[in-house]
């Protein structure tokens, strides 16, 4: 059934055509949510009344333990909204998948923080998008930022370790960066920087929001500086066309090494593309998510050699690979060009174009008030290639990654 | 690379967990959350032959790798034991 597959090559070759499960996955466990935020990727508000049973999300995770996924990322949507949500992060360690869980920090209890200190296997990773009230809850909404900090103390208290402290960088909160750093410190976090994406509710406010080129070279000299003493999700690798490779695994995994099962069990390729276009099956009608995962055609197809179209001839191809799938989906960019925060000006023309439409939403559970409204296009049809830049600790006949397998993924 | 090693009796830590892939394995440490690609196929059986009982040597053997390997082997096992992939197999039975 395996397409002949070649032998020998690196690390990236191998995963470029596939691995035979995930490394890691994100897994959205409900699309309700308490809060609104403006730039949410999965356009999250209200339960969708498809979403997985409590029976059925133990099969999913029977069925990650069998294929020895060691770590998923669950988010939503507010994961810890789902009254069977502690069940359901218990019932994932008991069977050896490891749970990092994405959350607004609202419903982190002193007697959560308490409960989660003491069990292993579970990181958490607060979000929070501003280091000031005011940037945060510009974002975010009224109250939000009290409630990360909240949980972050609740936490630290606690004798949590580690916990994540979770920043989209925008160009409103690029300047605060030392700040969230302070902020992690703190509470004995971990200061964890991702990309604003355009995807979800995101697409509506990517134009607004997103870092400009001046902002985008601060960012790059200041991971540069941080290290690894800052996780990034290896969200940032289209940075790496400015020079140095950035901390981590410069990869996009989509459909090759990660993927996202969102609430009603659907797989897309990677946690940034819940769109038709990524769609890659569903957990219950399709022959369950190992058949999706080895079978599917859009996986099969993002595991096929891929062509950098326009960039190969870019000086700087080599680094960034072109950048993100996903990015480039939802700007409306072709996926073959470069990404739309492309460090080299190259994508300037192309969304400048009046002609330029974004994709549609094809799913939207954002509250009535909240709807981001997006233009059709017809949807481009080809993956970016990934990355081969490697950075590991060294040991012989082995490639090691700290911090991984969160460092495959943006979540 | 300690000489002694090869003499050692090794064992993999309880919270390693190893998964065959078709260029090896991945190697996950659930303490550490540090994911670890072990590239040779051969590699793998070495790993999963560190039952505690044998010597590293006698682990090689059994597993047919060359003695011209050995000392690269030996260097990348000690460099797992130091990241705690791999423990000693008195380590095993001391730590309860």
């Amino acid at each position: 059934m395996a397409d002949p597959r070649p032998r020998g090559g690196t690390l990236i070759e191998e995963f470029e055509v596939g691995l035979d499960a995930p490394i890691c996955l994100t897994w959205e466990l409900t699309y309700a949510c308490n809060l609104s935020c403006a730039h949410c990727l999965s356009s999250s508000g209200r339960r969708d009344p498809r979403e997985l049973s409590t029976a059925q999300c133990q099969d999913v995770i029977d069925t990650l333990q069998a294929m020895q996924v060691f770590y998923v990322n669950i988010g939503g949507g507010e994961p810890t909204i789902r009254p069977d949500f502690w069940h359901l992060l218990n019932y994932a360690v008991e069977h050896q998948v490891g749970v990092k869980f994405s959350t607004n920090g609202f419903f982190i209890t002193p007697e959560r923080a308490a409960w989660l200190a003491q069990t292993d296997y579970v990181d958490v990773q607060v979000s929070l998008d501003g280091a000031t009230a005011s940037v945060n809850d510009a974002l975010r909404g009224p109250g939000t930022y009290a409630a990360a900090l909240s949980a972050l103390d609740n936490l630290a208290s606690a004798g949590f370790r580690d916990a994540k402290v979770s920043v989209v960088v925008t160009r409103d909160n690029v300047h605060q960066l030392d700040d969230f750093k302070r902020i992690a410190d703190d509470h004995a976090a971990t200061l964890r920087l991702t990309r604003l994406r355009p995807s979800g509710r995101g697409a509506a406010v990517w134009d607004d929001l997103h870092p400009t080129a001046a902002q985008q070279h601060d960012l790059y000299q200041w991971l540069l500086r941080a290290g690894d003493n800052v996780l990034t999700g290896d969200s940032f690798f289209h940075l790496a066309a400015f020079g140095d490779p950035l901390p981590g695994l410069n990869l996009c995994g989509a459909g090759r090494v990660v993927c996202l099962i969102d609430p009603i069990g659907d797989v897309y390729a990677c946690p940034f593309a819940i769109h038709d276009r990524f769609l890659a099956g569903n957990v219950l009608h399709d022959g369950g998510f190992a058949t999706v995962w080895r079978d599917s055609d859009l996986f099969r197809q993002l595991r096929s050699p891929q062509s950098g179209g326009a960039c190969t001839s870019c000086s700087a191809y080599d680094a960034c690979r072109g950048g993100c799938m996903a990015a480039k989906f939802f700007t409306g960019l072709p996926l073959d060009g470069p990404d739309p925060e492309c460090v080299k000006g190259n994508s300037e023309s192309a969304l400048a174009d009046p002609d330029r439409n974004v994709p549609v939403a094809s799913q939207d559970h954002s509250r009535p008030t909240n709807r981001a409204k997006a233009k059709q296009r017809p949807a481009p049809v080809r993956a970016c290639d990934e990355s081969p830049v490697s950075r590991a600790t060294f040991i012989p006949l082995t490639t090691v990654l700290a911090g991984a397998p969160a460092a495959l993924t943006g979540r | 690379m300690p000489v002694n090693l090869l003499n050692e009796r090794l064992a993999l830590s309880p919270s390693l967990a190893l998964r065959p892939e078709p260029f090896g394995a991945l190697a996950y440490h659930f303490g550490t959350r540090r994911l670890t690609f072990l590239k040779r196929p051969e590699l793998l059986e070495v790993m999963r032959g560190l039952d505690g009982d044998r010597q590293l040597s006698e682990v090689l053997v059994a597993c047919q790798i060359p003695s011209a390997q050995w000392p690269v082997y030996a260097q990348t096992i000690e460099r797992l034991i130091d990241s705690g992939m791999v423990v000693t197999a008195a380590e095993v039975k001391g730590d309860g």
